[in-house]
């Protein structure tokens, strides 16, 4: 999967699984207040990357997590090094 | 002591999705049994089961409201919003002022076994997801739309087998009553999925008539052959007489007495005495005499030894006056947790409109059932004064009287 697949892939289940209108994802944007999400909703995003990407998320790993873009490089960057093992 | 009225009321079940639907079922006998082939497939030895459409909540309800709510937390929703609406209680007064909520509700298998499922295959609990806890526990119903509604008084959910709605009503009652509260959402909910009677299956609960889904259910019948299970959700708004009249409200109706008891005996099996205590306690509460109750929304659920029982129960209390009898069960089949809300719902209707909904399949009474007033079919009647049995497992009776409001 390459880089723009995978970005499309992430965009396609925050609207199908988070219901988000697609137009209000941009990179730049804050994902937790554009989504509207709750620490609950964060459980739902951690199985939703393992199902989709096959790697498991540290929870804490959001804490660095603003917008995003900065969503989209932490799982192109786990995708890489799970290939890579 | 305060007088405690009601001001609104709705309902979901099998004979209708609103308080329009179940009154023409209700009014024309109108079954909502079905055979479930899936039931078959998975090992029950009865396929029969009352058919409850699931709600769109889609446009109602935003994604994470959605993801708390089971199946019965559905229904529930869609009885209260029409209960709310009813009563003319609209979000602003919830939210200035101290609304409480108490749901009778004893089950919530799907998210339990389907959350089970998914642990056990994927060997991680987060794949559960967010909202299985919050389907799964018995108070789901409550927590969820009390959510929802943002409610701020009493807030819980009653156990009591298929008394739970009507011990649920009979607590909102004591919580107004004596000034504790102004306004309680009451109610009961019931799932109709594939896992949550499976285990009432194995007790050959259930009636057998595979071949004809309407005439299972047949409370009082000679030929009856066990219970029918169904579900849905009833919503009653109770309110204290001071503040339904200070708002301006519609008042259907009067809460004048509320009986229980248990019987203290055999986990299954019923007796006469203690559905008896629990009728004349109500009776007691309410202080009026046998003779002034018109009609009766019995407990029949179509099972013979429980019919039976409640046959000789009325008996020995009305036997001198003989009111109208019919068990609504025999269109809606048994609705358990939920029945003790919706009896009040479909007596409610039935007093508003002047008529008593047939007890229908009452072709034949045994020698207990002979020996009462069970309407056969429907009876336009006057009712000012009506009595809902709801009896459960354990033996825990609950015992409602109502009165037309004047």
């Amino acid at each position: 999967m390459n880089r723009e697949e995978i970005i499309g892939k992430i965009n396609g289940f925050f609207v199908s699984e988070f219901e988000a209108d697609e137009s209000t994802i941009l990179p730049l944007e804050n994902m937790t207040k554009t989504l509207g999400l709750d620490s609950l909703d964060f459980v739902d995003l951690v199985v939703s990357i393992e199902n989709n990407f096959g790697f498991k998320v540290n929870p804490e790993d959001f804490q660095s997590i603003v917008t995003f873009q900065d969503f989209y490089e932490y799982v192109i960057q786990n995708i890489k090094q799970a290939s890579s093992q | 002591m305060k007088r405690v009225v009601i001001t609104g009321y709705g309902i979901y079940s099998s004979i209708g999705k609103n308080i329009e639907e179940v009154s023409k079922s209700l009014y024309e006998g109108k079954s909502g049994i079905i055979f479930d082939p899936l039931r078959k497939e998975f090992g029950y030895q009865s396929a029969l089961t009352g058919m409850v459409e699931s709600p769109i909540l889609k446009d109602k309800l935003d994604r994470r409201a959605r993801l708390m709510l089971p199946e019965q937390g559905e229904y529930a929703y869609m009885s209260t919003i029409e209960a709310l609406k009813n009563a003319n209680l609209d979000q602003n007064y919830l939210d200035e002022n101290e609304v409480g909520i108490i749901f009778g509700n004893d089950s919530s298998a799907k998210p339990v076994i389907d959350a089970t499922d998914i642990i056990r295959e994927k060997k991680n609990t987060q794949f559960a997801g967010s909202g299985s806890v919050f389907q799964s526990l018995n108070s789901t119903v409550t927590m969820n739309l009390a959510t929802i509604f943002r409610l701020k008084g009493i807030n819980f959910t009653v156990s009591a087998a298929c008394a739970s709605g009507s011990q649920a009503i009979g607590l909102g009652f004591h919580y107004i009553r004596t000034g504790l509260q102004d306004c309680i959402i009451c109610g009961g909910a019931q799932e109709t999925n594939i896992f949550s009677m499976g285990n009432f299956d194995a007790i050959s609960a259930f009636s057998t008539r595979e071949n004809e889904p309407t005439k299972a259910s047949r409370p009082f019948d000679r030929d009856r052959d066990g219970l029918v299970p169904s579900g849905g959700a009833a919503t009653v708004i109770l309110e204290s007489l001071d503040s339904a009249l200070k708002r301006g409200a519609t008042i259907y109706g009067e809460i004048i007495g509320y009986g229980f008891s248990s019987n203290g005996g055999h986990i299954s099996n019923p007796t006469i005495e203690g559905p008896t205590r629990s009728i004349e306690k109500s009776l007691l509460d309410a202080q009026i005499k046998a003779s002034q109750i018109d009609y009766i929304n019995a407990h029949a659920t179509s099972t013979p030894v429980g019919d039976a029982s409640e046959a000789q129960s009325l008996d020995k209390v009305f036997g001198l006056y003989k009111p109208l009898i019919s068990s609504t069960k025999s269109m809606t089949g048994h609705e358990c947790w939920m029945a003790g809300a919706s009896e009040i719902v479909y007596s409610m209707i039935m007093m508003k409109e002047g008529f008593v909904a047939p007890n229908i399949n009452f072709e034949n009474p045994d020698e207990f059932s002979a020996k009462l007033n069970i309407a056969d079919k429907k009876i336009n009647k006057r009712i000012d004064v009506f009595l809902s049995n709801s009896f459960g497992f354990g033996g825990t009776n609950s015992s409602l009287i109502i009165k037309n409001y004047k």
